[in-house]
């Protein structure tokens, strides 16, 4: 199936959650926030929440910045 | 100075550095690193922003400012409507580990002054939601109140437009500011150099903010120690209480026995 993450196109496998997703990316879980369709996730639920088709992913983290 | 007993405190944190740095603009994260340590400071200025996914050799800025050493102050910097501003805030929690926001509304992208009907009910939302909400606004006595009334725990007024460098624009209503509101005022955004810094400590604010003067100095480290020491030398000019200012001169030197 097919999702968006940070508005790019990506293929992912049947079964997949947001946590085998950032595991797949290399990101540590502990350094982002992650939307599914506009809805802020609990860290606590990236093991169970599961992907699907069309699903739109936005995974955030800290960089440098003072103000803007 | 004795900084153990002179520590700022807001919303029942207490904070050991009364200068804060932003961590925009530097070549590298080590350069960042290096000039938050020859700063002192103890709060870091963070923005939120999407992952780099297609590069994941991409440094993270937390790899080298842990979160146990700094306090990690995610701005909502970049947004110019209450419900980015509310968004971005809301991501910075989840990414984080607190519910401190510096909580940035922005009117336009020439000024980067603030929106402060949109601050105000942006802040509303989110100290609602729990958040501690130090907001960036324009250095007006009455805005001000009105965030200190709905629920800020501290003030944050802009010196001058941010990465301008142009120093305290308008001392006289910072020091309204000052006398108005009974929480921290930190002064944030348009200090140029050290006697900026210095200045808006002598004046009575209880915390300065900057980035781009530490980050865009011809060398950073050095112009990071010269702020730490600024701010220093601010506060505690503040605290000794400086002479009147009179026309005539005054003689330091006795009459008494003179031939």
């Amino acid at each position: 199936m097919t999702i968006q993450v940070n508005g790019e196109s990506r293929g992912v496998g049947d079964g997949q959650t947001v946590a085998t997703l950032l595991h797949e990316l290399d990101i540590r879980a502990d350094r982002v926030a992650v939307e599914l369709n506009l809805e802020i996730l609990d860290r606590n639920d990236f093991e169970t929440r599961g992907l699907r088709e069309g699903d739109r992913v936005e995974i955030l983290s800290f960089i440098g910045g003072g103000a803007e | 100075m004795d900084t153990i007993n002179d520590r700022l405190v807001i919303a029942g944190r207490e904070f050991k550095s009364r200068l804060w740095v932003g961590t925009g603009k530097y070549k590298n994260f080590v350069e960042t690193k290096k000039a938050i340590d020859a700063s002192g400071a103890d709060v870091v200025t963070v923005a939120v922003r999407r992952v780099n996914i297609t590069d994941r050799s991409k440094e993270n800025l937390l790899d080298y400012l842990d979160p146990k050493k700094y306090i990690i102050l995610p701005n909502t910097a970049g947004c110019y409507t209450v419900e980015d501003a509310v968004r971005y805030a809301r991501l910075a929690r989840a990414a984080g580990v607190s519910d401190l926001v510096k909580l940035e509304v922005l009117g336009d992208e020439k000024t980067l002054f603030p929106d402060t009907a949109g601050l105000i009910e942006a802040a509303k939302i989110l100290i609602k939601e729990g958040f501690i909400v130090l907001p960036y606004t324009n250095d007006d006595p009455i805005v001000a109140r009105k965030l200190v009334d709905i629920g800020c725990p501290a003030v944050m007024p802009l010196a001058a437009p941010i990465g301008s460098g142009l120093g305290i624009r308008n001392p006289y209503n910072l020091k309204i500011i000052m006398e108005t509101v009974k929480v921290p005022i930190i002064v944030d955004a348009g200090v140029g150099t050290a006697s900026d810094a210095a200045l808006a400590m002598e004046y009575g604010a209880d915390a300065v903010l900057m980035n781009t003067a530490i980050a865009g100095a011809q060398d950073p480290l050095a112009m990071a120690e010269a702020m730490k020491y600024a701010v220093w030398a601010g506060r505690l000019a503040y605290k000794a209480g400086r002479i009147p200012r009179k026309l005539y001169a005054t003689a330091s030197s006795p009459i008494e026995g003179m031939l």
